[in-house]
């Protein structure tokens, strides 16, 4: 294998039947090369969707509490159940390790908003600082609330961008004063929301300064928790359900309801949204491995293809080589190593390049639905040498039977 | 230098079978120049192929230089051609992707010489046909004569014990085969031992030693005065 002279051959004869060099090269290349570039798209159209989903929190666990309708160990049936902080601390504490986000909810439905002469009817909601990321928002001037505003129960709001261009018609809103119910807060940031113009004609303010500011005590609406994305499909519903159930039990003893009640307390994970993003990540995959692995295919039967051609086409010189003294196993040797070089020089040519088109390109794309396309080095790069094992391997049969051909037959005139 | 024995192979095609050669008897001396004449089908080509080790034999045995061939193995053929054998060919059977100089390097290549040397080896028989100019050119640029002088300088440059030709001047004008055959017989008179294959009898005259084949069998071998090439160039 390491024999200089062995190699000397060898790149003389690469170097004397270029066309053949090249396109051997071309074929083994271009393959690399679509399989990188499927494989960034593939992983690229991942990073998209799930990051469209993602926008929507689909891992989310709600909790609502309502009215109870059986009898359960002497209490009637129609009592109202009131959540309050208490019941949100203890689920975060019990469940912390698997918790990303964490909001409670103190709401009130329709507020009277005024600025100014400027007034409208909004959703007033008391929350936490977790909640930017729960709702996804995004603050297009000043900034969310924060720990400090929170445990100050600080007079200030965030509002949405409809409250924000209705309110104050393109003015700024930053640090000027709002006034819900008579009470006035300093707004000190607007916020964006994917979920549109509903989302966004809303009033956020910290949990603490809601339920002092109207009288609610240490009352909350409902509650909203993330569960922690794991990689793997399965054990993300695991995790969502466990979690889901755990809350539900947890609720219903404090409060004492029926464990059948369905509807004093209502726990709503957003599992089954989670489970059509993996499914459909996991049908890009799988479609992308497909035409992928059909790709190495084509390119290893086309590598054994034009090994065929070759031994076909040199019948007679290796009939020569062996009447002047080359024994059969120089013969498959000097084919194989010949065909391995030039599929593994070319090979690593088509994954370089389609590796260096990902990189330029890539960045360029914008598009929501595909995001950073990339590969993994290592997966290209064991596809090369599967490509060239393979390669050889196919290689191998036509050489086998060219060492096998008699001189005699070789060198007999047509 | 070559002893051969009672020599029968028959080829088999489906349920026919051809006896080509059926019992042949012959020697040849170091330093000999013979020519093997007969019609088509008479087994000329058969026996120089068993000869060269291309082929091998059903029956009899075959002695060259005092080395019993028989029950070879790909490997050890493609030594024994490699050490005692130069073949020269009817279509020259160049490379033809390699220079002049490289097709007579080749066997020098089998044999595990150094490139360097290879080199030197192969130019001085080159030089030896006439050729030295043309080292650096492909096949296709030399017309049929010179094409056969490289061919003949790559069976000298293993230094072989004999030298096999199979209608050597086959493809080649009248004053060209005369050209070749000067060089054969110049290269024997340097006591190269030496087998023609021919059906041309002014060719065989060339020679100092005419075996006639029929049918299978040698009917005729007989010592000839040589007709020197070079009253004709």
């Amino acid at each position: 294998m390491f024999d200089i002279e062995r190699w000397q051959e060898i790149f003389e004869t690469l170097r004397k039947n270029k066309l053949r060099t090249f396109l051997t090269g071309l074929s083994v290349a271009s393959g690399i090369f679509i399989l990188v570039i499927l494989l960034g798209f593939s992983s690229g159209i991942q990073n998209g969707v799930t990051s469209q989903f993602e926008k929507d929190a689909a891992n989310s666990i709600s909790v609502w509490a309502g009215v109870t309708t059986k009898e359960y160990k002497g209490l009637n049936p129609g009592r109202y159940i009131q959540l309050k902080n208490d019941d949100f601390n203890a689920i975060v504490n019990k469940y912390d390790d698997h918790l990303e986000y964490k909001s409670p909810f103190y709401t009130i439905w329709g507020g009277l908003v005024n600025y100014k002469n400027e007034s409208g009817n909004y959703r007033i909601q008391g929350v936490l600082p977790d909640n930017q990321f729960i709702e996804n928002a995004d603050i297009s001037q000043g900034r969310f609330l924060n720990h400090s505003d929170v445990m100050g129960a600080k007079k200030v709001a965030v509002i949405g961008n409809k409250v924000s261009q209705d309110l104050f018609k393109g003015q700024d809103p930053i640090n000027q004063s709002i006034s819900i119910y008579g009470i006035n807060f300093k707004v000190i940031g607007v916020f964006y929301d994917p979920g549109g113009e509903r989302d966004e004609s809303k009033v956020m303010m910290p949990i603490t300064t809601a339920q002092k500011a109207f009288n609610g005590g240490n009352d909350i609406r409902n509650m909203t928790y993330t569960v922690k994305m794991s990689d793997n499909f399965n054990d993300a519903v695991k995790l969502s359900e466990q979690i889901s159930l755990g809350i539900e039990s947890d609720i219903k003893e404090k409060h004492i309801i029926s464990p059948d009640d369905i509807s004093a307390v209502r726990v709503n994970n957003t599992l089954e949204e989670a489970r059509k993003i993996y499914s459909l990540v996991d049908t890009i995959k799988a479609v992308f491995w497909f035409v992928g692995i059909g790709t190495i295919i084509a390119g290893v039967v086309g590598v054994g293809n034009i090994m065929l051609i070759i031994v076909k086409e040199r019948t007679k010189e290796i009939g020569v080589r062996k009447a002047l003294g080359a024994e059969p196993m120089s013969i498959v040797g000097m084919i194989l190593q010949e065909s391995v070089f030039v599929t593994m020089f070319s090979g690593l040519f088509g994954l370089i390049a389609g590796l260096g088109l990902l990189e330029v390109v890539g960045p360029l794309i914008e598009s929501d639905f595909i995001k950073y396309p990339q590969v993994d080095f290592n997966t290209a790069l064991a596809t090369v040498f599967v490509l060239v094992f393979a390669g050889a391997i196919a290689g191998f049969i036509p050489a086998y039977r060219a060492a096998k051909i008699k001189p005699i037959d070789a060198l007999r005139d047509e | 230098m070559i002893q051969i024995k009672d020599l029968h192979k028959s080829y088999h095609m489906g349920n026919n079978s051809l006896h080509v050669l059926k019992g042949i008897n012959f020697d040849v001396k170091e330093g000999e120049l013979v020519s093997i004449m007969g019609s088509s089908g008479s087994g000329k080509s058969t026996l120089l192929n068993i000869l060269g080790m291309l082929d091998e034999a059903d029956e009899g045995s075959y002695t060259l230089d005092g080395v019993p061939i028989k029950n070879l193995n790909e490997k050890i053929a493609a030594n024994y051609r490699n050490k005692f054998l130069g073949f020269i060919f009817q279509s020259f059977n160049l490379i033809n992707y390699k220079s002049a100089l490289d097709n007579v390097a080749l066997p020098l290549y089998y044999q595990g010489v150094h490139r360097k040397e290879r080199v030197e080896r192969a130019m001085h028989y080159l030089d030896k046909v006439g050729l030295a100019p043309w080292s650096h050119h492909l096949p296709n640029e030399l017309s049929g004569g010179q094409k056969q002088r490289v061919a003949i300088a790559r069976a000298l440059a293993s230094d072989p014990k004999v030298l096999l030709a199979d209608e050597p001047t086959g493809a080649l004008d009248t004053k060209t085969s005369y050209e070749v055959m000067d060089l054969i017989q110049g290269i024997n008179d340097e006591g190269k031992t030496i087998l023609i294959v021919t059906h041309e009898h002014d060719i065989a005259q060339m020679t100092r030693r005419i075996v006639n084949l029929k049918d299978g069998l040698i009917i005729d071998d007989s010592v000839v005065e040589q007709v020197r090439a070079s009253q004709y160039v």
